[in-house]
């Protein structure tokens, strides 16, 4: 398909009407571009024609199953769109608040974040929480500051962060970017050992990023011996929220003994992935942490009026430029009202039914390395299927053909040819089944005619695409 | 129960496939001193009662102010086309496009944004997006230190001063050093800036115009950055940019900017979009997604992510950066706002603004008391020196509508009487002229 700057028409007019005089009646020319942008010249229908056929060359939720392992690629509920699309939230200037007496003016915007926060703690069982980080590694980066601002107050020499090898990518990447040397620590079994754990503890390290369910779908029932451990060499826990959709309401990680934690509002609490943004990573902590969270806080006078508070002298300062994504904020703060309690307990219990669900009827087709029960997600592994030259990513391109959005595969990298698995609590019992069918039914034609298996997608706009010729000729641009 | 679909005879099905009694016994695994000490969380509510909730909440905002306010944040117009193509459920409920035959709607798109802001900047490359204008520039700091290997990072005091500490947070645990250099009255000190380089420099970050609106061209400041071996960092206003002399033509390494004036409403400070753009040289050290234009095995043109051996999940903690997202709804909403408007429509709504921020200094220096802060050439934007504090006129106005603007004095020592002004295409002469009467008015 033409990309839009290939059927610009120079002359043909967009939509702006109005005429100002030119630019050189206010500032001089050497300060000016020369020559035009380069930007489409397209009438409205042009454009509008042009990203509706676009759009029809994409798989989303609306109109496919997203079965993506570490995703939560969940349904999200229109109305939540309806509420943030409200003027009084769209058309708030963000600086407002930090003008004299104006903070009165923003008053419900305030209410929305404090109301967020409280609900967000209870949750989690955290004692304070922050909505700026805009996105969960955003909030994992938050995390690790907030570490390393804790230990620095204290006067700790800290050099390293604890990662397992089950983790998300993320979490080392965090760390490393923070100034911090990452340790690595080897699964036993799927889950962390506390005997590997306390291997390579000592007074050096600043903390553990955790993961739980881990990126096997597995819970991590050691959690208990290695908050412990880790106490014992003042090294704090950080939990990565990525994956809350399993156990809400079942377990909190304030309780637990968790001093750190970022949510994915958009995968837990609703907003669609738009494409891969934008999301919101809010973090909460206990008690001891609160001190050092990003300003500005939002906090509740005691006349019931809100206001920003910017005076706390051990805060890692602005991870954001105002409160984070406020937009992305007030989808979760309305889809939470809208479940509830009981809805949210209800969404967990339903999550880890349908990928437990899942894994069983598949287990006779897949091998599945850790094959006990499992949380909202699982993985298997096509290492069977490979020995004919099936690989998992030929499995995943057989899916697109029958309409699904292919699992993660190859992730985590502690399986071989791994199919990882996330059904969500919103699919319906049928996909579930035609899912479970395709898969079975490529599985079987893996055995017969791998080579078909291999031809795939066949049926989409495009066949495979060669990723390494992108990679050398980096056309990156339409001039490029 | 909300979009939980299933019924109690299919979940029993369910459980008796899996060889479990109950659902409870799904979580057996958590402990009894794992369980919740509380869960109190109020009960659910209807779609109804969530939005009326949520409708009272928005009416407690004031949005019905005439605003002067800018600060690197403009509320520009936004075509009613971008709305409905971005809210299509193709593109917004898809997922980052790890699977590009499934996802070239996506995929295009973001190249058709890549080509859209590398023109408006005059750079080589860009990414998909990152968070905001902030981190983008925080991100382009982080690429000149993994350039040069050097540790010191010289940034004019004209660079948004919200920004300046987002730099100073994020770096405060990394063995960097930052060195500001003052303005000279709201302008840029080119000569300050320069003098600063040395072989010890990986980058010098500016800003145009600068948060006090003034408009410079920083080619020799470029050059001489070069020189030295040091990266070039220019954070843009992209509205102006369709205007203004580019980074590219100044001779930048790494231009930024925040997208919210192309396309996404303030919504109180996010979502909004961080556009990185840079040279050819410096497009490994860029983080993020990039998009590249391939062939399929036929030979059809597609698009996939590429140069994916610098992120996350391929490299750990030897990736270029942690960003696992982008923002990528946003770049479209950027995308789509630029060609609703086009090649003209950009330039005219950057020309509306400038007009209307030439009128409107205009009017109110002509009020007693009342001077340009900065002297030179500035834009949408500018900066006036009241005989007041500027605190005190705004909390006035705003009490009778008008947020007349930002104060100087929130981050600048000594310019508590300075009042930053921003005018976009919507503000109207007839608002530039209660304004101007009403400031005479507060001053008299």
């Amino acid at each position: 398909m033409k990309t839009i700057f290939d059927t610009s028409v120079a002359g043909r007019e967009g939509c702006w009407p109005c005429e100002g005089k030119s630019e050189e009646a206010f500032i001089p020319s050497d300060l000016l571009r020369r020559g035009d942008i380069g930007l489409p010249s397209a009438s409205e229908l042009d454009v509008v024609r042009h990203f509706t056929r676009l759009s029809q060359r994409n798989f989303g939720v609306d109109g496919n199953f997203y079965p993506l392992g570490s995703c939560t690629m969940k349904y999200n509920p229109k109305f939540t769109e309806v509420a943030a699309a409200l003027p009084g939230f769209t058309r708030l200037h963000p600086v407002l608040p930090q003008l004299q007496g104006a903070g009165g003016q923003c008053q419900g915007a305030l209410e929305v974040m404090h109301e967020t926060e409280r609900l967000l703690c209870e949750i989690t069982g955290m004692h304070a929480f922050t909505l700026h980080p805009m996105a969960g590694a955003h909030g994992e980066l938050t995390g690790v500051m907030l570490m390393a601002a804790y230990h620095k107050d204290k006067g700790n020499r800290k050099t390293k962060i604890i990662v397992p090898d089950s983790a998300h990518g993320t979490n080392p990447a965090s760390a490393a970017i923070a100034g911090y040397t990452v340790v690595s620590v080897e699964s036993v079994d799927g889950i962390v050992d506390p005997a590997a754990l306390a291997a390579v503890l000592d007074d050096e390290v600043a903390g553990m990023m955790m993961t739980c369910p881990n990126t096997l779908g597995l819970f991590e029932k050691n959690l208990p011996e290695i908050v412990r451990l880790l106490r014992e060499v003042d090294a704090l826990l950080y939990y990565d929220g990525a994956n809350l959709n399993a156990v809400m309401g079942k377990m909190r990680v304030g309780d637990v003994g968790f001093d750190i934690v970022h949510l994915n509002l958009h995968k837990t609490f609703a907003t669609p992935h738009g494409g891969g943004g934008p999301g919101s990573g809010p973090v909460g902590v206990c008690e001891k942490l609160e001190p050092f969270l990003p300003i500005s806080r939002v906090v509740k006078l005691e006349d019931g009026q809100f206001f920003l508070d910017y005076d706390y002298p051990k805060s890692i300062g602005y991870v954001a430029p105002f409160y984070g994504n406020f937009g992305v904020v007030l989808k979760a703060y309305a889809y939470i009202l809208r479940l509830g309690r009981a809805g949210l307990i209800r969404a967990t219990e339903n999550a880890v039914l349908a990928a437990n669900y899942m894994r069983k009827r598949l287990e006779k087709h897949f091998e599945i390395p850790f094959n006990r029960i499992c949380m909202h997600e699982f993985v298997a592994s096509a290492a069977e299927q490979a020995k004919t030259g099936v690989r998992a990513l030929d499995i995943a391109k057989a899916l697109l053909d029958k309409g699904y959005h292919a699992p993660t595969v190859y992730f985590p990298l502690i399986v071989p040819e791994s199919i990882m698995i996330e059904p969500t609590e919103t699919e319906n019992k049928e996909t579930l089944d035609q899912f479970i069918d395709a898969l079975i039914s490529i599985a079987e034609l893996a055995a017969t005619d791998p080579a078909a298996v291999q031809a795939a997608p066949r049926t989409l706009p495009v066949s495979r695409l060669d990723e390494t010729r992108a990679a050398r000729a980096m056309e990156l641009t339409d001039d490029l | 129960m909300p979009y939980v679909p299933h019924t109690e005879d299919e979940v029993r099905e369910m459980l008796a496939a899996i060889g479990v009694a109950s659902i409870g016994d799904l979580f057996a695994e958590i402990s009894a001193e794992m369980r919740p000490a509380s869960f109190d969380i109020p009960e659910g509510l209807s779609e109804m009662e969530v939005l009326a909730r949520l409708e009272a909440l928005a009416g407690k905002n004031a949005i019905d102010r005439t605003s002067f306010l800018g600060a690197g944040f403009y509320d520009h117009y936004i075509p009613a086309a971008v709305d409905a193509l971005t809210m299509r459920g193709e593109f917004y409920t898809a997922y980052t496009p790890y699977q590009p035959e499934a996802s070239q709607g996506t995929l295009q798109a973001i190249f058709e944004y890549q080509t859209a802001v590398t023109r408006l900047l005059g750079m080589e490359c860009a990414n998909a997006s990152v968070y905001d204008g902030g981190t983008a520039l925080y991100e382009a700091l982080m690429m000149a230190v993994r350039k040069t290997r050097r540790r010191k990072i010289i940034v004019s005091e004209g660079l948004n001063p919200i920004y300046r500490v987002m730099l100073g947070s994020y770096t405060s645990n990394l063995d960097l050093e930052l060195v500001t250099v003052p303005h000279l009255d709201g302008q840029t000190d080119l000569a300050g800036l320069t003098a600063a380089l040395d072989d010890d420099t990986a980058a010098v970050l500016v800003q145009n115009p600068n948060f006090f609106g003034a408009i410079n061209d920083f080619t020799d400041l470029f050059a001489a950055a070069r020189a030295r071996g040091a990266v070039a960092v220019i954070s843009a206003y992209p509205v102006l940019q369709a205007l203004l002399k580019t980074p590219g033509e100044m001779g930048a390494a790494v231009a930024v900017a925040e997208g919210q004036s192309l396309g996404l409403p303030l919504s109180f400070g996010g979502p909004y979009l961080g556009i990185m753009t840079c040279t050819k040289e410096m497009i490994r050290q860029m983080p993020g997604r990039i998009v590249g234009r391939t062939v399929d095995d036929e030979g059809r043109t597609g698009y996939v992510l590429t140069l994916q051996a610098r992120e996350q999940h391929i490299r750990r903690q030897k990736a270029t950066s942690n960003i696992c997202s982008n923002q990528s709804l946003c770049a479209l909403r950027a995308l789509v706002h630029m060609c609703a408007l086009g090649e003209l429509g950009l330039k005219r709504a950057a020309r509306l603004s400038v007009e209307r921020a030439h009128l409107c200094a205009e009017r109110l220096t002509a009020i007693p008391g009342v001077s340009m802060l900065t002297k030179g050439p500035f834009g949408n934007e500018f900066a006036v020196n009241l005989p007041v504090n500027a605190f005190t006129v705004i909390a006035r106005l705003t009490e009778r509508g008008f947020v007349p603007g930002f104060p100087l004095g929130r981050y600048y020592e000594g310019l508590e009487n300075g009042l930053l002004v921003a005018c976009t295409e919507k503000t109207s002469e007839e608002q530039i002229g209660i304004f101007a009467e009403m400031l005479r008015g507060v001053l008299r």
